[in-house]
């Protein structure tokens, strides 16, 4: 271990900025965008040369610590305010700074009319300041305080334009099915505690060997819950889509490329957890495959563009967390489609982004056709996403996805057919979505109004989508040339090389069989809606489709089985308040009235009744004393 | 004379001075009684620095014969939790004058009177905490109701008679168990000891454990009405639909923690045997309270009524840790009883400032805030934050370290317990969303932001949850050697890790 001095700026910088920008007000209109967008570059800086320094260090050196102070401290529960930053979290710290900065950037022009600019800023940089925090934390419950900060930042963003009722319940619901996952890592935490007496990650991992499987397999299984909250997977999903009520620039950034991501560095992060729990593993992959179809299925029938994206982005990250259940062959996979989703998908939503700026902020793809031949660098920059995400070689997803099938199917027997199956299935799906995507919004005939006029955005919105598309290209050859990220994650991960495991199939076989449900995706896709896109969507449609349109019922049955329960039981708990439990107070009250009316009847002034009440009086007072004397 | 006796002494003194200055300048009153407060926030910060975390036992001690023949004695001193609790009262005093600087106006009496009023409960409040003595700590307890029965009832709102005199005959139902449980101590301790009502002398008694469960019930029912718990809570949001801001702060800040503290250093200190024996039906009522406090803050449609449900809730997480009987449980209850007061305080603030802005206090007849009086918004939505337990804020801190320190010991309770994090979420948001998302409502245009001297009220309240969200220390390290001396009397120590070396 080495110690560093540098790691609590990276969280500093930007909780300082937005705290400023919102303290400030309105005096920091002016330049507060820059202030935001130079100290999220100068965090970039920071993270590119611990990156290098930690570069020119080997072995137990690579990872550096910080320790800044003592947090809570109370009995056995020592809990320091101490940052960890190792081959893992170094990966994540350049993604959220790098992809962080590139989308202050393109915010600097997109937002540019909002009156609000300042607030978006200074909520983007508690954002990044939290979600450092998060990936840097020591113990769990560091790691907590950046999970619910990244939360919080989500919130205040979704709901950045809450003026807007809908608006405003979409960044409500998020939160609460976050709080779901929270109760899953406030208990992981509780049980690691329990059973260690300690909650930091070594001192957790330490423990793993003497502690009981039920034990393992619980913290698991709760960490499972937190991540699925998070990175909206089954069961917690439905808040991702209308998650999508935010700016566009924060889709790209929280609900893509790093915030909904944070559930697979939790995962990968306990890897010594899920190595000693099979059940744990299992239950992963499980829901994994389930979000990773579910997500793709709604992608197809969605019509707004945003929403279309947000469903891709949990079929994704449904793919991470199947690799991450997947054991030491999956961590270091899972990071990498990670990292190369973040990005081609942060790229294509800052596209998206762009098409909503020229298109007066229309997202329905139906209304839209024909804007590549106006958007030139949008449909480029778009297409080289498109072209990463549905794993065509050799850009990035053709990288990280293909190896996350090739290992599903290696998981052998009856599991591996499965799950292997589930990736291939999804692939072809993915590959149909994205297309019909990129059709009925850059090609085909034009289908919008004439009073849109759609243009190519200024420079500082399709540079940082430039960039990223150099990334959607490039980085998946990066990461996988001689297995360059899985040795580098290896030390942290206990990650090992794609080879070995039960081969149920070659390697060339799988990647094939990957490059054929594309074909088959594109080509169904293409025959479909190549030309003739109607503007409104057509209503005799198969009961799939209008299943996927209502995104499975996913809203409907927490409705039914959640939140209609939930009110009546309010209801009913409100009324018992008052009528039963505040009733029975005034029952007795009423008790005491009534005893006291009779009393005052016995104030007749007889002389002779009060005598009787005297001796009374005097020979229960001669009883007590007797007995408390005895 | 001890620090504490001078702290005690000093709002007395303001009082003296507000009566026999001129009724009709009502400017005059309250400049002397915010001097005052913040000369005794001043004290009480001295007897912080001489305080001495190291030393577990009662410091600043002082006593006085006062009834001889009973063996009553002016008997005071603090320890660590004592002594954050008196830290917290004398903090939030001087917030709530300045926060209400106009709340005396529309009482039955003058302004010169509620500040008599308000500064005779602040010595109340030390010396509830301080006292040393059974006796003079009820005393306290019974005449602490009679300043608050009157700033109610002569300066609240609505139906606040009724409310008042609601408030006064609960607490002095349960006041009367209590005497009857002192009384038989005193009894008992005159057969073993001889006749006195000092803690520590009583706390050696050796009492058998039927009578302790009786005597621990006298006082625990007084304790539970006081917190309150389920199903004693009826009063509280009656009275905080009444009470102005300020003495709702005061209300549930302080004079409900009474309730909590005595639940520590009654209950647990003088019958150990019998906190035993009742702590699995105490854990089902803090585990009823926390989720039926937050059901029915969710239910609300008033919004004093919402906060003094959530409140209710937060007192079952601060019975829960109290009775978990583990340090993190007691030192994180402790830390919660602080936490709160400041975290319910702001609540109070902003929703007061809300409702005396707009003329109503029904969540519905809000909406939009955020547009028209974005400062006022903010306090009000990071209030809220703290009453959900946000990572980062004090609360936090308190609420993670009850539930951690149940969970070691009754791991079932603490995972329902944490259920509640979810429920926290909905009560907090939906309130928020109502008043301070969407369009503005009609009526609230014209709706203004807070002043300076309402920015300069809540800013050290906000202030303090952001920094014992971060640095809890000084707080825990004073409190933590008082809860190892209350388990170490009870007899109890912390769970061993489960997964052995």
């Amino acid at each position: 271990m080495t110690t560093s001095s540098n790691l609590v700026y990276l969280i500093a910088l930007p909780l300082i900025s937005s705290a400023l920008l919102i303290l400030l007000g309105r005096k920091a209109d002016k330049r507060g965008h820059l202030l935001a967008t130079l100290v999220s570059a100068s965090a970039f800086g920071i993270g590119v040369m611990e990156f290098l320094a930690m570069h020119s260090r080997t072995g137990v050196a690579r990872a550096a610590t910080q320790h800044l102070f003592s947090w809570i401290s109370v009995g056995t529960f020592q809990v320091d305010a101490s940052l960890l930053l190792d081959q893992l979290s170094i990966c994540f710290v350049l993604l959220i700074t790098g992809v962080g900065t590139l989308i202050h950037i393109y915010s600097i022009a997109y937002m540019s009319h909002d009156r609000d600019r300042r607030r978006f800023f200074a909520y983007l940089n508690l954002f990044i300041a939290a979600m450092l925090l998060l990936v840097l934390g020591d113990s769990y419950l560091n790691l907590y305080v950046g999970w619910e900060g990244v939360g919080l930042a989500s919130y205040l963003l979704i709901g950045f334009w809450n003026q807007k009722p809908t608006y405003a319940t979409a960044a409500k619901k998020a939160f609460v099915a976050n709080r779901v996952g929270d109760v899953g890592l406030s208990l992981a935490i509780m049980i690691a505690f329990a059973q260690f007496g300690t909650v930091t990650f070594e001192g957790v991992k330490a423990g793993v060997p003497h502690a009981s499987a039920a034990a393992i397999t619980a913290i698991g299984l709760m960490l499972l819950l937190a991540a699925a909250g998070k990175s909206a997977q089954f069961p917690l999903q439905s808040w991702l889509g209308d998650a999508m009520a935010g700016p566009t620039p924060v889709s790209a950034l929280i609900h893509a490329a790093t915030m909904v991501t944070a559930g697979v560095y939790l995962i990968t992060r306990s890897n010594y957890i899920f190595d000693a729990s099979s059940t744990a593993r299992l239950l992963v992959v499980i829901v994994g495959g389930i979000t990773l179809l579910f997500g793709a299925l709604i992608g197809t029938a969605k019509d707004d563009i945003k929403k279309a994206l947000a469903a891709s982005t949990m079929s994704q990250i449904g793919y991470m967390i199947l690799a991450s259940g997947l054991g030491p062959v999956g961590y270091a996979i899972a990071i990498m489609h990670l990292l190369t989703h973040g990005f081609f998908k942060a790229g294509m939503f800052l596209g998206a982004g762009s098409v909503m700026h020229g298109m007066d902020d229309e997202v329905n793809m139906r209304r839209f056709g024909g804007i590549g031949k106006l958007m030139p660098i949008t449909f480029a920059t778009f297409g080289l996403g498109y072209l990463a995400i549905i794993g065509v070689p050799p850009f990035a997803g053709f990288y990280s996805k293909d190896k996350i099938i090739e290992i599903a199917f290696n998981a052998g027997g009856t599991k591996g057919w499965i799950l292997g199956g589930a990736t291939l299935l999804g692939a072809a799906i993915t590959a149909f979505y994205m297309t019909r995507l990129v059709v009925m919004t850059f090609t085909g005939s034009k289908r919008w109004d004439e009073k849109a006029h759609p243009h190519e955005s200024p420079i500082l919105m399709w540079l940082p989508m430039a960039i990223l598309a150099i990334g959607s290209v490039a980085s998946g050859f990066f990461f996988n040339s001689g297995n360059s990220l899985v040795n580098w994650l290896a030390p942290v991960l206990n990650s090992r090389g794609v080879e070995g495991g039960a081969e149920l199939m070659k390697p060339i076989v799988v990647s094939g069989l990957a490059l054929l449900a594309v074909v088959i995706g594109v080509g169904i896709a293409l025959t479909k809606y190549r030309s003739n896109v109607p503007v409104e969507a057509p209503e005799n449609v198969t009961i799939f489709t209008k299943l996927a349109r209502k995104d499975l019922l996913q809203d409907s049955f927490n409705e039914a089985v959640l939140m209609r329960p939930g009110q009546k039981l309010t209801a009913g708990l409100v009324k018992t308040d008052t009528n039963v439990i505040d009733g029975l107070v005034r029952l007795v009250g009423a008790i005491f009235i009534g005893t006291a009316t009779a009393l005052r009847r016995i104030q007749n002034g007889y002389v002779r009744s009060y005598a009787l009440i005297m001796v009374l009086g005097a020979l229960a007072l001669i009883a007590m004393i007797w007995v408390v004397t005895l | 004379m001890s620090i504490v006796t001078t702290l005690e002494l000093l709002p007395l003194l303001g009082a003296l001075l507000l009566a026999v200055i001129p009724k009709q300048n009502a400017l005059l009153a309250k400049r002397v009684a915010l001097a005052t407060s913040v000369v005794v926030l001043a004290v009480a910060g001295l007897m912080a620095y001489r305080f001495d975390n190291s030393n577990p036992a009662m410091q600043f001690v002082e006593s006085r014969k006062w009834i001889a023949s009973f063996g009553v004695n002016y008997a005071v001193g603090i320890d660590g939790i004592a002594l954050v609790l008196i830290l917290m009262s004398a903090f939030l005093v001087p917030v709530v004058i300045l926060a209400g600087w106009h709340e005396s106006e529309n009482g039955k009496w003058s302004a010169k009177t509620f500040y008599i009023l308000i500064l005779t409960l602040e010595t109340m409040m030390i010396g509830v905490f301080a006292a040393t003595d059974v006796f003079l700590f009820y005393v306290i307890f019974e005449a602490m109701l009679i300043p608050v029965y009157f700033l109610i009832g002569g300066y609240g709102r609505g139906e606040r008679a009724a409310a008042a005199m609601k408030f006064l005959l609960y607490s002095l139902f349960g006041g009367l168990l209590m005497l009857a449980a002192i009384i038989g101590i005193y009894v008992i301790a005159g057969n073993q000891i001889g006749h006195t009502f000092d803690i520590a002398q009583l706390s050696t008694l050796h009492i058998d454990s039927w009578t302790q469960d009786f005597l621990f019930l006298g006082f625990f029912i007084a304790f539970a009405i006081k917190a309150p718990l389920w199903p004693f809570h009826t009063w509280l949001p009656t009275a905080a639909k009444s009470a102005t801001p300020g003495t709702s702060i005061l209300l549930l800040g302080v004079l409900d923690k009474v309730g909590t503290y005595g639940m520590i250093r009654f209950c647990l200190t003088l019958f150990p045997q019998a906190s035993k024996t009742f702590t699995p039906i105490i854990i089902v009522l803090a585990l009823i309270s926390i989720l039926y406090g937050a059901f029915l803050a969710i239910g609300q449609r008033e919004i004093n009524g919402l906060i003094a449900f959530t409140s209710i809730s937060h007192f079952g997480f601060i019975t829960l840790g109290i009775f978990a009987m583990t340090s993190q449980g007691l030192s994180g209850a402790t830390l919660y009883m602080v936490n709160h007061g400041f975290s319910t305080g702001a609540l109070f603030l902003a929703a007061g400032w809300m409702v005396s802005r707009r003329g109503s206090s029904k969540i519905e007849d809000f909406g939009g805030l955020q547009r028209v009086t974005p400062i006022l918004a903010w306090t009000f939505f990071l209030a809220g934050m703290s009453a959900l337990a946000l990572p980062g804020l004090s609360s936090f801190v308190s609420e993670f370290l009850v539930l951690v320190g149940t969970f070691t010991r009754y791991p079932v309770a603490a995972i329902i317990g944490t259920t509640g994090i979810v429920l926290a979420a909905l009560y907090v948001l939906i309130v928020v969303q109502k008043s301070l998302h969407g369009p503005t409502t009609e009526g609230n245009e014209s709706l203004k932001d807070l002043n300076l001297r309402e920015k300069i009220a809540v800013a050290p309240v906000i202030a303090i949850l952001v920094i014992f969200g971060f640095f809890p220390k000084p707080l825990l390290d004073a409190i933590n050697p008082a809860s190892q001396q209350v388990m170490s009397h009870a007899g109890v120590t912390d769970p061993a890790p489960k997964a052995g070396k």
